[in-house]
């Protein structure tokens, strides 16, 4: 496999008529076609449909209309944002066959910015997982390792940008499902700002914390789909209504006069050869004209914890909908109890019936007070941490992930140890900030190590503007060379 | 703030009864060991003194988002009825509930 082309050059050579979507369409169903089989990136290739849509794309330009920013470029969707009449699982039983009557907003506004809708991708049920291990439908593998996971729960997604299946995708990210993907598979993932994408048409995990973002094979080009998909929707009631950042037109302004704060908790508990290409991603921000200072956020220890009482509250209320009534799977019995309690026994898998019983009971009477009320103070404490720290930071630097890919299997069985590798990307979500895993070459084991930038809330442009020093700087990765047939 | 007791197997079953979740026994070990485990790990939150703290449910707060009422389009409800398990009369049918006569 050669080099991925940066999106933004497909398009522009789509829009000018010197390539075609058809084209750039093929070439991609062609790489998937032949790794697919080892990678199980997708739940869904929607091969027709987007040749339809390609067709359409190369007409527009015949015809001397712009079909917009994302001229042609084949998209891959995480299978929680709803695409009308096509079916959207969640990775869930549950789902199985549901095609949701509307179109989520984001997925609108790539078509109206010229993409390709390609398909569906693979995930955690129900986003809650950290390897993709809990879909129903099999788990996807690293394309950098096929006996590794891809991270997740936006594993399908980050696997199917490092593979080639595509050169931009969405995922969703609650506790860091952009992110830890996107490092243990060696591509650009991003979470914006809560409130930034719209969440209309998002299957609801943890709704105070699910933000859309962008993968890529390139800063620049995760830069180019977050400009397309931002922005106030009425259809969302948590959107801001204020100017969403634009990004794209300020990477180039570098670091000068900066300063990064190098977050010493991440650092903590991460192994060393991480740890090394975090102080060499500092040391090249610092060669670029950035002061760079070590600095505490203490409460930032708290937030896993804080987060496994707040997300599964959350899940276990949002989740509540799947009573086998309106839409999905339902298991008939004598009556509506009986009826919703096998629908969902039968419908969830254990990680999701793990969350729902968390959640429930850290919301019930005589313990809601203990946890998740405590849980939203040290949610607080968390926001008032990062506060201190922006006001002497611009951006934080740390690891995306405390390891590289673990294996496929070695922490399925023990919640606890899985939930340990979100440590680095929760804080995050828990104070609505953005963030942006950037790969930064290979660990000791040969595999993709990501770096993190964290910013206050809405500071987009500036986490953008450091990416791509820090991307400038990075070591290179070797490109994935996927074989057909099983994993060794 | 004194730390709960700990989760208990009979805990689990209440939840999971109130969650309309079935589990067997051996499901009922397992998750009770699991999820101690996990609010375990959170006793370092539950046991923090935060008295005085506010709680945050929403980082970005966003308040009386309102629109204006009229009439506008919405979903097709067929092709929203059409997703159904089980469909009556233009209305999502359900075993019966409660101990009605059949």
């Amino acid at each position: 496999m050669t080099t991925p082309r940066p999106a933004q050059e497909i398009a522009a050579m789509i829009r000018a008529g010197e390539d075609s979507a058809v084209d750039v369409l093929e070439h991609h169903l062609a790489v998937i076609e032949a790794g697919e089989e080892s990678i199980h990136a997708f739940n869904l290739v929607m091969g027709e449909s987007a040749r339809h849509r390609a067709r359409a794309i190369d007409a527009q330009v015949a015809a001397g209309e712009d079909p917009g920013p994302l001229a042609g470029i084949p998209v891959a969707l995480k299978d929680n944002l709803c695409t009308r009449g096509v079916p959207t699982t969640c990775s869930s039983r549950i789902l199985e066959g549901w095609r949701p009557p509307y179109d989520a907003t984001v997925v609108t506004r790539l078509a109206d910015a010229g993409a390709v809708i390609i398909g569906k991708t693979n995930m955690d049920e129900f986003a809650m997982g950290s390897s993709t291990e809990t879909s129903a439908f099999g788990t996807t593998c690293n394309p950098h390792d096929l006996t590794r996971v891809p991270g997740g729960s936006s594993g399908g997604s980050a696997a199917a940008v490092a593979a080639g299946f595509a050169p931009l995708a969405l995922g969703s990210d609650t506790g860091g499902s952009i992110r830890q993907p996107a490092a243990l598979c060696g591509v650009v993932g991003m979470k914006p700002t809560y409130g930034t994408v719209s969440r209309y048409g998002l299957v609801a995990f943890a709704s105070s914390l699910d933000q859309i973002g962008p993968f890529a094979t390139s800063v620049a080009d995760a830069a180019l789909l977050f400009d397309v998909i931002g922005g106030h929707d009425p259809l969302d009631s948590t959107s801001l209504n204020r100017p969403t950042p634009r990004v794209l037109s300020v990477l180039d302004e570098g670091v000068d006069g900066m300063t990064v704060g190098v977050l010493t908790e991440f650092l903590d508990g991460a192994d060393p050869d991480v740890v090394a290409r975090v102080n060499q991603a500092a040391e090249a921000l610092a060669a670029a004209g950035a002061r760079i200072e070590e600095i505490s956020v203490p409460e930032v220890a708290l937030g896993l914890s804080a987060y496994y009482l707040i997300a599964p509250g959350e899940a276990s209320s949002n989740l509540a909908r799947y009573d086998g009534v309106r839409y999905g799977v339902r298991v008939d019995a004598e009556d509506t109890v009986a009826m919703n309690t096998a629908t969902r026994t039968a419908g969830f898998g254990a990680e999701v019936k793990r969350r729902i019983m968390l959640g429930t009971y850290v919301l019930s009477a005589g313990y809601m007070d203990a946890y998740y009320n405590q849980a939203l103070r040290v949610r607080t404490k968390i926001i008032e941490g990062f506060a201190t720290a922006y006001a002497r930071c611009d951006v934080l630097l740390g690891p995306t992930a405390p390891t590289t890919a673990f294996a496929i299997g070695a922490k399925v069985d023990d919640p606890l140890t899985m939930y340990l590798s979100d440590v680095c990307t929760i804080p995050t979500n828990l104070a609505g900030h953005p963030a942006i895993s950037i790969p930064f070459g290979p660990g000791d084991d040969g595999l993709p190590i990501g770096v993190q930038l964290l910013g206050p809330a809405l500071s987009e442009g500036t986490l953008f503007q450091v990416a791509a020093v820090v991307e400038a700087a990075a070591p290179a990765l070797r490109v994935p060379r996927i074989t057909t047939g099983a994993p060794s | 703030m004194a730390e709960p007791a700990r989760l208990t197997r009979q805990d689990v079953a209440h939840v999971a009864a109130l969650a309309r979740l079935h589990l067997s026994d051996e499901e009922l070990d397992l998750y009770t060991g699991q999820l101690a485990q996990v609010l375990d790990h959170a006793a370092d939150v539950a046991s923090l003194d935060l008295a005085g703290v506010a709680p945050t449910a929403h980082a970005m707060a966003v308040i009386n988002v309102l629109r204006l009422d009229e009439p506008r389009p919405c979903l097709d409800r067929d092709e929203v009825l059409g997703q159904a398990p089980s469909v009556e009369d233009h209305r999502f049918r359900v075993p019966r509930i409660l101990g009605e006569a059949p």
